[in-house]
């Protein structure tokens, strides 16, 4: 920084006019409102889980968690279906997004060889399917004829090649000097040599951000179990509390079995109720979220940066 | 085929291998992405789900015929359409929120509080729509916290049923989705700030411009490209809201206010006994529609720009 800037800075920071200070307040509370707003949500669903359910249900815990305990995370074990809806959403964010990264990776490196043939007309094949859509219905059926209804399949095929995960990809492998690649071609390396043991490492850093984006988007995803899975063993957490908000009848079973403490005091801090389950679950499906996204914030924003730029 | 010519086969085999390779990929786009559209026949047959389609029930332009004609239809589709238009129509209006939610943001030299506030706000949307729901149920039902809030502060006397009423859904709904997007669309614009020449910031100061006018005169025109392609994105976009924001949120109370296309063909398709062929033949008109929109868009961005974003 030479002095002349450094002068500036100070200068800056002496000479705020009245009405730069003005802006500088309200933009201060303004972010904070918002923040709030983004914030609240959250912390109110984690206070209210923790707290005495006959409270929360009549929306009394809003600032902090009143009459601690722990009884409803230790009652989810006892929600019939509840546990294989998680496994089944760990199954398929884990299996989705394997499969996606390493299709991405494969794809991206191969669309970047010349050898390849017809190598621009592949690529377009791939990538133009981003831009249409055949429409719910007649998508339903084709995956009906492909027997991807009520099968763990139907999760993780239709949504394993995404033409813009393969264009991050390919514009990864293209950033890399040629000269690596043609090394390994002299010592004999083929195609899928050069793609396992040069290529794969080298572009980790983008595959990273891939992996990051699909395991989310696994996770979320709700629309497709909708669509294809009625079968209940396949249903995953996010479908599962949908029906645990939008159908009373889904909670009441497990309701009316929980209470069965001694004290009715203790009974109605701490048994079961709609609410207390609501909340329970969705802290527990936004919980993963919450974890990974502040650590993997750079690659997020990596993603987004890279993808504005065109493929 | 060909002549045994070894220089030229070697290179040839290659290519057909390395073409091999990506083969079952391609099939796989082939089956999940092209074939579907071969499912757009059912438009032109009376499918009814069990049965198979054969030349008997061919039906023709039926369908298509029947969305002009059928006067409920109509009005429905009318409905539908002036729901799709408001609510792609207000974020259309509104897509100026995350530009200066970034220039702003970008105002604020505590980084610590940048980082924090820039964090938090992109969080929601990395949670499904679902959860945005369950959020928005545990907030706004009879018994959440802000009914609470007002009945505490004594500003009503009964909870209102805020997810069951139709009055202002479509801004409602686009509040939801500002809530979930507008940190994450604010990146973008954070992304262009920071490529803006600092000397050219630094000459406004010294020359005495206050901050609304730096803002004004450098970063604003600086990052309206990044607008535009945005802006021109939504236009593409506009009969695409998607389904699954709108299915969460809708009930008996709202529905006539809330059904986009998008939620529209699913409804028809699985309510009552299950119009397959009219779906499929709204979602015909609704993609060639967006087609031309893309075209369109772009051929606008090209014009304008000299640049396509396709």
């Amino acid at each position: 920084m030479t002095a002349r800037t450094a002068q500036l800075k100070k200068n800056n920071h002496v000479r705020r006019s009245f009405g730069d200070q003005v802006i500088n307040v309200v933009t201060y509370i303004v972010y904070a409102i918002f923040a709030f707003v983004c914030v609240y949500p959250f912390y109110y669903l984690v206070i209210n889980s923790i707290s005495a359910n006959n409270l929360s249900e009549r929306g009394k815990v809003l600032f902090y968690p009143m009459e601690i305990h722990f009884k409803n995370y230790e009652n989810l074990g006892q929600i019939p279906g509840l546990t294989d809806a998680a496994l089944m959403s760990v199954y398929r964010t884990v299996a989705g997004t394997l499969l996606t990264v390493i299709v991405a990776a494969f794809l991206g490196y191969m669309f970047t060889r010349n050898t390849l043939w017809k190598r621009k007309l592949w690529y377009r094949f791939v990538v133009i399917t981003m831009y249409f859509n055949a429409g719910i219905i007649p998508w339903y059926l084709a995956m009906k004829t492909l027997g991807m209804t009520n099968n763990f399949l139907g999760y993780i095929l239709p949504t394993c090649i995404q033409p813009f995960y393969i264009i991050l990809c390919k514009t990864f492998c293209e950033s890399i000097p040629p000269a690596l690649q043609d090394a390994a071609e002299i010592d004999g390396a083929g195609t899928l040599r050069i793609f396992f043991s040069i290529m794969l490492p080298v572009i980790k850093p983008i595959l990273a951000t891939i992996a990051i984006f699909a395991a989310v988007n696994q996770w979320n995803a709700f629309q497709d179990t909708l669509l294809l899975m009625r079968d209940k063993k396949l249903h995953t957490l996010q479908f599962v509390l949908y029906q645990y908000i939008t159908q009373a009848s889904s909670l009441k079973s497990v309701i009316s079995s929980s209470s069965t403490s001694s004290s009715i005091a203790a009974a109605l801090a701490t048994s079961a109720t709609a609410t207390s389950i609501r909340m329970t679950v969705t802290v527990v499906v936004v919980f993963p979220v919450m974890m990974i996204y502040p650590f993997f914030q750079r690659f997020f924003t990596k993603g987004i940066m890279i993808g504005a730029v065109k493929g | 085929m060909e002549k045994p010519n070894r220089r030229i086969n070697y290179k040839k085999r290659r290519s057909y291998q390395e073409f091999l390779y990506i083969l079952p990929f391609l099939i796989l786009v082939a089956l999940f992405s092209y074939f579907p559209l071969y499912g757009w026949r059912y438009a032109f047959h009376d499918y009814r789900p069990p049965l198979p389609i054969t030349s008997e029930n061919y039906v023709g332009f039926k369908w298509f015929n029947y969305i002009i004609s059928n006067p409920t239809r109509v009005k429905d589709i009318l409905r539908v359409l002036r729901n799709t238009f408001a609510m792609s129509g207000i974020s259309l209006l509104f897509s100026w929120f995350p530009m200066i939610f970034a220039v702003f943001l970008n105002e604020i030299r505590c980084k610590p509080y940048r980082k924090f506030v820039q964090t938090v706000t992109t969080l929601p949307n990395f949670i499904s729509w679902v959860l945005v729901f369950s959020v928005a149920f545990n907030l706004f039902g009879s018994f959440g916290a802000v009914n609470s809030i007002l009945q505490e502060l004594g500003w009503i006397s009964k909870p209102i049923s805020f997810l069951k009423s139709s009055e202002n859904v479509w801004f409602r709904m686009w509040l939801w989705l500002t809530w979930k997007n507008a940190g994450w669309a604010a990146i973008i614009y954070l992304a262009s700030i920071t490529g803006i020449d600092e000397q050219m910031m630094e000459a406004a100061k010294v020359d005495g411009a206050t901050r609304m006018q730096i803002i004004w005169n450098i970063t604003i025109p600086s990052i309206l490209p990044t607008f535009f392609v945005m802006v021109m994105m939504n236009i593409a976009s506009f009969l695409n809201n998607g389904m699954e924001q709108y299915y969460v949120f809708q009930n008996a109370f709202n529905q006539d206010a809330i059904e986009v296309l998008d939620l529209y063909v699913y409804n028809i398709a699985t309510s009552g006994t299950g119009n397959y062929p009219l779906s499929t033949a709204i979602s015909m008109l609704k993609s060639v529609v967006s087609v031309v929109l893309l075209c369109g868009a772009n051929g606008i961005s090209k014009l304008i720009r000299g640049e396509t974003f396709v």
